[in-house]
Protein backbone atom coordinates (compact mmCIF):
# COMPACT_ATOMS: atom_id res chain seq x y z
CA UNK A 1 0.00 0.00 0.00
CA UNK A 2 1.66 3.24 -1.41
CA UNK A 3 1.42 6.77 0.57
CA UNK A 4 3.13 9.66 0.51
CA UNK A 5 5.58 11.78 2.72
CA UNK A 6 8.67 13.79 3.28
CA UNK A 7 11.67 11.60 3.42
CA UNK A 8 13.95 12.64 6.11
CA UNK A 9 17.91 11.72 6.43
CA UNK A 10 17.49 9.30 9.14
CA UNK A 11 15.02 7.10 6.91
CA UNK A 12 11.74 7.95 8.64
CA UNK A 13 9.41 9.57 6.87
CA UNK A 14 7.25 12.61 7.64
CA UNK A 15 3.21 13.20 6.66
CA UNK A 16 3.87 16.69 7.53
CA UNK A 17 6.41 19.20 6.94
CA UNK A 18 6.82 21.36 9.98
CA UNK A 19 10.06 23.79 11.43
CA UNK A 20 9.60 24.21 14.62
CA UNK A 21 11.11 25.96 17.41
CA UNK A 22 11.59 23.68 21.28
CA UNK A 23 12.17 24.94 24.44
CA UNK A 24 14.16 23.72 26.28
CA UNK A 25 12.85 25.42 29.89
CA UNK A 26 9.47 26.75 30.50
CA UNK A 27 11.23 30.66 30.99
CA UNK A 28 12.38 30.64 27.10
CA UNK A 29 8.62 30.30 26.12
CA UNK A 30 8.24 33.93 25.99
CA UNK A 31 10.77 34.10 23.11
CA UNK A 32 9.31 31.47 21.45
CA UNK A 33 6.53 33.29 21.63
CA UNK A 34 8.32 36.05 20.31
CA UNK A 35 9.51 34.60 17.45
CA UNK A 36 6.63 32.98 16.59
CA UNK A 37 4.61 36.01 16.14
CA UNK A 38 7.75 37.02 12.92
CA UNK A 39 6.54 33.46 11.01
CA UNK A 40 2.97 32.41 11.76
CA UNK A 41 3.61 29.07 10.41
CA UNK A 42 6.11 27.88 12.32
CA UNK A 43 4.99 25.03 15.27
CA UNK A 44 5.85 26.46 18.56
CA UNK A 45 6.72 23.79 20.86
CA UNK A 46 6.16 25.20 24.22
CA UNK A 47 5.73 23.88 27.77
CA UNK A 48 6.49 24.68 31.71
CA UNK A 49 9.09 21.89 31.87
CA UNK A 50 12.86 21.35 31.87
CA UNK A 51 14.45 23.35 35.43
CA UNK A 52 14.24 22.21 38.44
CA UNK A 53 13.93 18.12 38.12
CA UNK A 54 15.56 15.48 39.23
CA UNK A 55 16.50 12.35 38.44
CA UNK A 56 13.49 9.92 36.45
CA UNK A 57 11.20 13.52 36.20
CA UNK A 58 14.12 15.24 34.65
CA UNK A 59 15.68 12.02 32.03
CA UNK A 60 11.88 11.84 31.13
CA UNK A 61 11.52 15.50 30.14
CA UNK A 62 14.52 15.39 28.35
CA UNK A 63 13.51 11.98 26.61
CA UNK A 64 10.24 13.90 25.75
CA UNK A 65 11.52 16.98 24.20
CA UNK A 66 14.29 15.25 22.19
CA UNK A 67 11.54 12.74 20.69
CA UNK A 68 9.16 15.62 19.94
CA UNK A 69 12.33 17.07 17.97
CA UNK A 70 12.87 13.84 16.21
CA UNK A 71 9.69 13.21 15.26
CA UNK A 72 9.88 12.97 11.46
CA UNK A 73 6.89 15.43 11.19
CA UNK A 74 9.66 17.90 11.56
CA UNK A 75 12.19 18.80 9.10
CA UNK A 76 14.01 21.36 11.02
CA UNK A 77 14.26 22.77 14.73
CA UNK A 78 15.33 25.66 16.49
CA UNK A 79 16.08 24.74 20.29
CA UNK A 80 15.94 27.80 22.84
CA UNK A 81 16.85 27.78 26.43
CA UNK A 82 18.31 30.80 28.25
CA UNK A 83 21.55 28.92 29.30
CA UNK A 84 21.30 28.47 33.22
CA UNK A 85 18.21 25.13 33.34
CA UNK A 86 18.91 21.74 34.10
CA UNK A 87 18.23 20.81 30.61
CA UNK A 88 20.51 22.79 28.37
CA UNK A 89 19.28 23.52 24.74
CA UNK A 90 22.28 21.94 23.02
CA UNK A 91 22.04 18.79 24.81
CA UNK A 92 19.03 18.08 23.32
CA UNK A 93 20.12 19.63 19.96
CA UNK A 94 22.84 17.31 20.16
CA UNK A 95 20.05 14.42 20.96
CA UNK A 96 17.75 15.56 18.09
CA UNK A 97 20.96 16.24 15.25
CA UNK A 98 21.03 12.27 15.92
CA UNK A 99 18.16 12.26 13.00
CA UNK A 100 20.71 14.50 11.03
CA UNK A 101 17.68 16.64 10.18
CA UNK A 102 18.36 20.36 10.54
CA UNK A 103 19.32 21.55 14.05
CA UNK A 104 20.05 24.79 15.92
CA UNK A 105 20.33 25.94 19.57
CA UNK A 106 20.74 29.02 21.07
CA UNK A 107 21.23 30.38 24.84
CA UNK A 108 19.61 33.83 25.14
CA UNK A 109 21.87 34.70 28.22
CA UNK A 110 24.67 34.00 26.60
CA UNK A 111 24.87 36.96 24.22
CA UNK A 112 22.88 40.37 25.21
CA UNK A 113 19.33 39.02 25.96
CA UNK A 114 16.35 38.60 24.75
CA UNK A 115 17.74 41.93 22.22
CA UNK A 116 20.36 39.74 20.36
CA UNK A 117 18.62 36.20 20.75
CA UNK A 118 15.92 37.40 18.66
CA UNK A 119 16.97 39.03 15.06
CA UNK A 120 19.63 35.53 15.49
CA UNK A 121 16.80 33.18 15.80
CA UNK A 122 15.07 34.94 13.20
CA UNK A 123 18.08 34.59 11.10
CA UNK A 124 18.05 30.58 11.76
CA UNK A 125 14.13 30.43 11.35
CA UNK A 126 14.28 31.78 8.17
CA UNK A 127 16.92 29.65 6.68
CA UNK A 128 15.36 26.66 7.92
CA UNK A 129 11.50 27.60 6.36
CA UNK A 130 13.49 28.19 3.25
CA UNK A 131 15.17 24.96 3.13
CA UNK A 132 11.99 22.87 4.16
CA UNK A 133 9.94 24.96 1.63
CA UNK A 134 12.51 22.87 -0.86
CA UNK A 135 10.98 19.61 0.19
CA UNK A 136 8.61 17.61 -1.61
CA UNK A 137 6.43 14.45 -1.27
CA UNK A 138 7.51 11.54 -2.55
CA UNK A 139 6.17 7.65 -2.37
CA UNK A 140 6.51 5.66 0.34
CA UNK A 141 4.85 2.63 1.95
CA UNK A 142 2.69 2.36 4.98
CA UNK A 143 5.11 0.42 7.13
CA UNK A 144 6.90 3.99 7.71
CA UNK A 145 3.67 5.21 10.00
CA UNK A 146 4.14 4.85 13.48
CA UNK A 147 0.37 5.49 14.91
CA UNK A 148 -0.65 6.88 17.94
CA UNK A 149 -3.95 5.90 19.81
CA UNK A 150 -5.71 8.05 21.97
CA UNK A 151 -9.04 8.68 23.24
CA UNK A 152 -10.89 10.95 25.34
CA UNK A 153 -14.03 12.30 26.57
CA UNK A 154 -15.32 8.68 26.44
CA UNK A 155 -19.16 7.65 26.69
CA UNK A 156 -21.02 4.56 26.59
CA UNK A 157 -20.80 4.52 22.72
CA UNK A 158 -16.34 5.11 22.98
CA UNK A 159 -16.62 1.56 24.28
CA UNK A 160 -19.06 0.28 21.92
CA UNK A 161 -18.48 1.96 18.70
CA UNK A 162 -15.52 4.43 17.98
CA UNK A 163 -12.89 2.43 20.57
CA UNK A 164 -13.53 -1.60 18.60
CA UNK A 165 -13.96 0.62 14.96
CA UNK A 166 -10.48 2.02 15.86
CA UNK A 167 -9.45 -1.54 17.24
CA UNK A 168 -9.97 -2.93 13.63
CA UNK A 169 -7.67 0.15 11.64
CA UNK A 170 -5.53 -0.13 14.50
CA UNK A 171 -5.16 -4.27 13.38
CA UNK A 172 -4.91 -2.97 9.89
CA UNK A 173 -2.08 -0.76 10.33
CA UNK A 174 -0.37 -3.78 11.93
CA UNK A 175 -1.26 -6.37 9.23
CA UNK A 176 0.08 -3.77 6.73
CA UNK A 177 3.79 -3.91 8.18
CA UNK A 178 3.03 -0.06 10.75
CA UNK A 179 3.77 0.13 14.33
CA UNK A 180 0.97 1.37 16.74
CA UNK A 181 1.25 2.74 20.15
CA UNK A 182 -1.57 3.05 22.59
CA UNK A 183 -1.17 4.48 26.09
CA UNK A 184 -2.95 6.08 28.96
CA UNK A 185 -1.63 3.54 32.11
CA UNK A 186 -4.49 4.43 33.88
CA UNK A 187 -7.28 3.15 31.85
CA UNK A 188 -5.25 -0.41 32.06
CA UNK A 189 -6.36 -0.57 35.48
CA UNK A 190 -8.94 -3.54 35.86
CA UNK A 191 -8.16 -4.49 32.40
CA UNK A 192 -4.29 -5.00 32.28
CA UNK A 193 -4.31 -9.03 32.30
CA UNK A 194 -6.22 -8.89 29.17
CA UNK A 195 -3.76 -6.91 27.80
CA UNK A 196 -1.03 -8.92 29.07
CA UNK A 197 -2.34 -12.03 28.26
CA UNK A 198 -1.54 -10.85 24.58
CA UNK A 199 2.07 -9.81 25.06
CA UNK A 200 5.20 -11.19 22.79
CA UNK A 201 6.47 -12.76 25.95
CA UNK A 202 6.43 -13.09 29.72
CA UNK A 203 9.15 -10.21 30.10
CA UNK A 204 6.62 -7.73 28.20
CA UNK A 205 3.79 -8.98 30.05
CA UNK A 206 5.41 -8.50 33.56
CA UNK A 207 6.86 -5.21 32.62
CA UNK A 208 3.65 -3.77 31.66
CA UNK A 209 1.73 -5.15 35.24
CA UNK A 210 4.94 -3.16 37.12
CA UNK A 211 3.86 0.03 34.81
CA UNK A 212 0.75 -0.16 36.16
CA UNK A 213 1.64 -1.04 39.78
CA UNK A 214 4.04 1.85 39.85
CA UNK A 215 1.39 4.28 38.47
CA UNK A 216 -1.38 3.47 40.95
CA UNK A 217 1.79 3.58 44.07
CA UNK A 218 2.28 6.89 42.90
CA UNK A 219 -1.34 8.02 43.33
CA UNK A 220 -1.65 6.04 46.72
CA UNK A 221 1.74 8.17 47.56
CA UNK A 222 -0.80 11.41 46.78
CA UNK A 223 -3.86 10.21 48.89
CA UNK A 224 -5.48 9.99 45.46
CA UNK A 225 -8.48 7.76 44.93
CA UNK A 226 -7.77 6.38 41.51
CA UNK A 227 -11.63 5.27 41.34
CA UNK A 228 -12.70 8.89 41.56
CA UNK A 229 -9.49 10.74 39.80
CA UNK A 230 -10.32 7.86 36.38
CA UNK A 231 -14.24 7.96 36.06
CA UNK A 232 -14.62 11.60 35.31
CA UNK A 233 -17.89 13.25 36.50
CA UNK A 234 -18.52 13.31 32.35
CA UNK A 235 -17.97 9.65 32.26
CA UNK A 236 -20.61 8.72 34.57
CA UNK A 237 -23.06 11.14 33.14
CA UNK A 238 -22.38 9.00 29.91
CA UNK A 239 -23.75 6.04 31.30
CA UNK A 240 -19.99 4.47 32.21
CA UNK A 241 -20.12 3.18 36.14
CA UNK A 242 -16.49 1.94 36.84
CA UNK A 243 -12.61 2.06 36.20
CA UNK A 244 -13.42 -1.50 35.04
CA UNK A 245 -15.64 -0.64 32.33
CA UNK A 246 -13.78 2.48 31.16
CA UNK A 247 -10.96 0.56 31.08
CA UNK A 248 -12.14 -2.65 28.98
CA UNK A 249 -14.10 0.31 26.31
CA UNK A 250 -10.29 2.25 25.77
CA UNK A 251 -8.25 -0.76 25.38
CA UNK A 252 -10.66 -2.20 22.90
CA UNK A 253 -8.99 1.09 20.74
CA UNK A 254 -5.90 -1.00 20.44
CA UNK A 255 -7.50 -4.05 18.69
CA UNK A 256 -6.48 -7.50 18.93
CA UNK A 257 -2.61 -8.06 17.74
CA UNK A 258 -0.07 -9.21 19.99
CA UNK A 259 1.66 -6.99 22.24
CA UNK A 260 5.30 -6.89 21.31
CA UNK A 261 6.64 -4.09 23.79
CA UNK A 262 5.78 -1.62 26.45
CA UNK A 263 7.63 1.56 26.31
CA UNK A 264 8.25 4.02 28.59
CA UNK A 265 6.65 7.73 28.36
CA UNK A 266 8.19 9.62 25.03
CA UNK A 267 10.22 6.35 24.11
CA UNK A 268 10.62 5.78 20.77
CA UNK A 269 10.11 1.69 20.01
CA UNK A 270 12.26 -0.60 18.15
CA UNK A 271 10.42 -2.67 15.30
CA UNK A 272 6.66 -3.22 14.24
CA UNK A 273 3.57 -4.21 16.09
CA UNK A 274 1.77 -2.97 18.74
CA UNK A 275 3.01 -0.80 21.92
CA UNK A 276 2.07 -0.09 24.93
CA UNK A 277 3.27 3.21 26.10
CA UNK A 278 2.96 4.18 29.77
CA UNK A 279 1.46 7.63 30.61
CA UNK A 280 -1.44 9.27 31.92
CA UNK A 281 -4.98 9.64 30.18
CA UNK A 282 -4.83 13.85 30.16
CA UNK A 283 -5.39 14.66 26.32
CA UNK A 284 -2.13 17.31 26.32
CA UNK A 285 0.40 14.92 27.97
CA UNK A 286 -1.28 11.72 26.30
CA UNK A 287 -0.72 13.17 22.87
CA UNK A 288 2.54 14.97 23.47
CA UNK A 289 4.12 11.42 24.72
CA UNK A 290 2.53 9.58 21.92
CA UNK A 291 4.65 12.14 19.34
CA UNK A 292 7.61 12.05 21.39
CA UNK A 293 7.50 8.40 20.69
CA UNK A 294 7.16 9.21 17.03
CA UNK A 295 4.28 9.45 16.03
CA UNK A 296 3.48 11.07 12.69
CA UNK A 297 -0.66 10.30 12.89
CA UNK A 298 -3.10 9.59 15.83
CA UNK A 299 -6.67 8.41 15.60
CA UNK A 300 -8.86 9.84 18.87
CA UNK A 301 -12.24 8.15 19.34
CA UNK A 302 -14.04 9.99 21.29
CA UNK A 303 -17.93 10.14 22.68
CA UNK A 304 -18.11 13.35 23.93
CA UNK A 305 -16.07 15.41 20.96
CA UNK A 306 -13.23 16.52 22.41
CA UNK A 307 -11.38 19.13 20.69
CA UNK A 308 -8.00 18.15 21.49
CA UNK A 309 -5.22 17.75 18.87
CA UNK A 310 -1.70 17.75 18.60
CA UNK A 311 0.33 20.58 17.03
CA UNK A 312 2.79 18.36 15.73
CA UNK A 313 0.44 15.45 13.92
CA UNK A 314 -2.91 15.19 12.40
CA UNK A 315 -5.68 13.45 14.82
CA UNK A 316 -8.37 11.95 13.34
CA UNK A 317 -11.18 12.38 15.56
CA UNK A 318 -13.68 9.38 15.59
CA UNK A 319 -17.00 8.84 17.20
CA UNK A 320 -19.89 6.46 17.63
CA UNK A 321 -22.23 9.24 19.30
CA UNK A 322 -24.70 10.22 17.31
CA UNK A 323 -25.82 13.15 19.03
CA UNK A 324 -21.87 14.48 19.13
CA UNK A 325 -21.55 13.75 15.63
CA UNK A 326 -24.08 16.28 14.73
CA UNK A 327 -23.60 18.82 17.01
CA UNK A 328 -19.84 18.72 17.33
CA UNK A 329 -19.40 18.03 13.50
CA UNK A 330 -16.73 20.47 13.24
CA UNK A 331 -14.17 18.63 15.73
CA UNK A 332 -15.37 15.23 14.24
CA UNK A 333 -13.60 13.76 11.06
CA UNK A 334 -15.04 9.86 11.10
CA UNK A 335 -18.51 9.37 12.12
CA UNK A 336 -18.71 6.14 13.17
CA UNK A 337 -22.31 6.22 15.00
CA UNK A 338 -24.28 3.96 12.26
CA UNK A 339 -22.74 1.33 14.09
CA UNK A 340 -25.09 2.08 17.02
CA UNK A 341 -27.67 2.25 14.24
CA UNK A 342 -27.36 -1.14 12.88
CA UNK A 343 -26.37 0.38 9.84
CA UNK A 344 -22.55 -0.43 9.50
CA UNK A 345 -20.63 -3.50 11.18
CA UNK A 346 -17.55 -2.25 13.05
CA UNK A 347 -15.43 -4.24 10.78
CA UNK A 348 -16.82 -1.72 8.01
CA UNK A 349 -16.77 1.34 10.23
CA UNK A 350 -12.77 0.45 11.06
CA UNK A 351 -12.22 0.18 7.30
CA UNK A 352 -13.81 3.88 6.39
CA UNK A 353 -11.23 5.25 9.59
CA UNK A 354 -8.18 3.37 8.06
CA UNK A 355 -9.15 4.45 4.85
CA UNK A 356 -9.41 8.29 6.14
CA UNK A 357 -5.71 7.68 7.41
CA UNK A 358 -4.27 7.09 4.15
CA UNK A 359 -5.82 10.25 3.31
CA UNK A 360 -4.44 12.25 6.10
CA UNK A 361 -1.08 10.43 5.63
CA UNK A 362 -1.24 12.12 1.90
CA UNK A 363 -1.97 15.27 3.24
CA UNK A 364 -5.63 15.73 3.58
CA UNK A 365 -5.89 17.93 6.85
CA UNK A 366 -7.85 16.71 9.82
CA UNK A 367 -10.10 18.97 11.73
CA UNK A 368 -7.81 20.17 14.66
CA UNK A 369 -4.99 20.65 12.10
CA UNK A 370 -7.84 23.21 10.22
CA UNK A 371 -9.08 24.57 13.70
CA UNK A 372 -4.99 24.93 14.96
CA UNK A 373 -6.05 23.12 18.06
CA UNK A 374 -2.98 21.49 20.01
CA UNK A 375 -0.66 21.84 22.68
CA UNK A 376 2.21 20.62 24.49
CA UNK A 377 2.40 18.99 27.68
CA UNK A 378 5.09 16.73 29.36
CA UNK A 379 4.59 14.50 31.77
CA UNK A 380 6.17 15.45 34.97
CA UNK A 381 6.51 12.76 37.33
CA UNK A 382 8.21 14.67 40.46
CA UNK A 383 8.45 17.37 42.78
CA UNK A 384 10.68 20.39 41.52
CA UNK A 385 13.67 20.35 43.91
CA UNK A 386 14.17 23.92 43.45
CA UNK B 1 -45.55 1.62 24.27
CA UNK B 2 -42.31 2.78 22.36
CA UNK B 3 -40.39 -0.25 21.47
CA UNK B 4 -35.97 0.60 21.93
CA UNK B 5 -33.52 -0.90 20.72
CA UNK B 6 -30.37 -1.84 23.05
CA UNK B 7 -27.48 -3.63 23.08
CA UNK B 8 -25.45 -6.49 24.36
CA UNK B 9 -21.24 -6.87 23.61
CA UNK B 10 -20.82 -10.63 24.52
CA UNK B 11 -23.04 -13.16 25.18
CA UNK B 12 -21.98 -13.24 29.15
CA UNK B 13 -23.49 -9.90 30.06
CA UNK B 14 -26.17 -9.46 32.46
CA UNK B 15 -26.40 -5.84 31.07
CA UNK B 16 -27.40 -4.25 28.30
CA UNK B 17 -26.68 -0.55 26.87
CA UNK B 18 -29.72 1.82 26.08
CA UNK B 19 -29.19 3.73 22.45
CA UNK B 20 -31.92 6.13 23.17
CA UNK B 21 -33.42 7.44 26.12
CA UNK B 22 -36.91 5.48 27.50
CA UNK B 23 -39.64 5.86 30.11
CA UNK B 24 -40.24 4.09 33.03
CA UNK B 25 -42.37 0.82 31.83
CA UNK B 26 -41.30 1.00 28.12
CA UNK B 27 -40.59 -2.42 26.91
CA UNK B 28 -36.90 -2.43 25.28
CA UNK B 29 -35.60 -5.35 22.63
CA UNK B 30 -32.44 -6.14 22.51
CA UNK B 31 -30.75 -8.98 20.83
CA UNK B 32 -29.36 -11.88 23.25
CA UNK B 33 -27.38 -15.10 21.20
CA UNK B 34 -29.22 -14.22 18.18
CA UNK B 35 -32.61 -14.89 20.09
CA UNK B 36 -34.35 -10.73 20.45
CA UNK B 37 -35.57 -10.48 23.90
CA UNK B 38 -38.04 -7.66 25.14
CA UNK B 39 -37.27 -6.26 28.98
CA UNK B 40 -39.62 -3.51 30.80
CA UNK B 41 -37.95 -0.45 31.74
CA UNK B 42 -38.54 0.00 36.29
CA UNK B 43 -37.52 3.78 35.55
CA UNK B 44 -36.48 6.49 33.14
CA UNK B 45 -32.91 5.22 31.72
CA UNK B 46 -30.66 7.49 29.52
CA UNK B 47 -29.32 6.85 26.14
CA UNK B 48 -25.62 5.40 26.79
CA UNK B 49 -26.62 3.71 30.07
CA UNK B 50 -27.21 0.23 31.41
CA UNK B 51 -29.66 -1.70 32.48
CA UNK B 52 -29.96 -5.06 33.92
CA UNK B 53 -31.08 -8.00 31.19
CA UNK B 54 -31.76 -10.39 34.25
CA UNK B 55 -31.94 -10.24 37.68
CA UNK B 56 -28.25 -9.30 39.30
CA UNK B 57 -28.08 -10.41 43.03
CA UNK B 58 -26.22 -8.15 45.59
CA UNK B 59 -22.26 -9.16 45.72
CA UNK B 60 -22.92 -10.82 42.31
CA UNK B 61 -20.37 -9.32 39.18
CA UNK B 62 -22.13 -7.14 36.56
CA UNK B 63 -20.63 -8.41 33.30
CA UNK B 64 -20.20 -6.31 30.29
CA UNK B 65 -17.72 -7.43 27.25
CA UNK B 66 -18.11 -10.72 29.03
CA UNK B 67 -15.86 -9.53 32.03
CA UNK B 68 -16.77 -8.13 34.96
CA UNK B 69 -17.22 -4.13 35.59
CA UNK B 70 -17.96 -4.67 39.40
CA UNK B 71 -20.21 -5.97 41.84
CA UNK B 72 -23.80 -5.09 43.07
CA UNK B 73 -23.91 -3.73 45.89
CA UNK B 74 -27.71 -4.57 46.12
CA UNK B 75 -30.25 -6.83 44.38
CA UNK B 76 -30.93 -5.29 41.16
CA UNK B 77 -34.05 -6.46 39.05
CA UNK B 78 -34.63 -7.37 35.24
CA UNK B 79 -34.96 -3.66 33.46
CA UNK B 80 -33.33 -1.57 36.24
CA UNK B 81 -30.84 0.87 35.59
CA UNK B 82 -27.06 -0.22 36.61
CA UNK B 83 -24.60 2.93 37.48
CA UNK B 84 -22.98 4.03 40.36
CA UNK B 85 -25.90 3.56 42.69
CA UNK B 86 -26.00 -0.05 42.70
CA UNK B 87 -22.71 -1.21 41.88
CA UNK B 88 -19.38 -0.59 42.55
CA UNK B 89 -15.56 -0.71 41.55
CA UNK B 90 -14.08 -4.30 41.74
CA UNK B 91 -10.50 -3.02 41.10
CA UNK B 92 -9.87 0.55 42.57
CA UNK B 93 -9.92 -0.52 46.24
CA UNK B 94 -6.45 -2.84 46.33
CA UNK B 95 -3.92 -3.80 44.55
CA UNK B 96 -4.35 -7.43 43.04
CA UNK B 97 -0.33 -7.48 42.57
Amino acid sequence: MKISGYLRPDGSMGFRNHVAILTSVGCANDLALKLGRMYPNILLLTHRQGCSQLGADNDQTFRTLAGLGKNPNIAGVLVVGLGCETIPAEHLANEISKTKKMVEYLNFLDDEGLMAAIPKGARILEGMLHEASQMTRVPCGIEQLTLGLKCGLSDTTSGITSNPATGVAADMVIESGARVIFSETPELIGAERIVGERAASREVEEKLYRMVKEFKERAKASDMDLQEANVAPGNIAGGITTIEEKSLGSIMKGGSKTLQGVLDYGEIPKGKGLFFMDGPGRTPEAVTGLNAAGAQIIIFPTGGGSPGGSLISPVIKVTGNPQTAQRLRDHIDVDVSSVIRGEEPLEKAGERIFQRLLKVANGELTKSETLGYGSIAVWNIGLLCG
Amino acid sequence: MDIQKAIIMNEKDNVATLLADVGKNNAVQVMVGGRLMEVRMQGKIQFGHKFAIRKINKGENVIKYGEAIGQATQDIEEGQHVHVHNVESLRAQGDLL
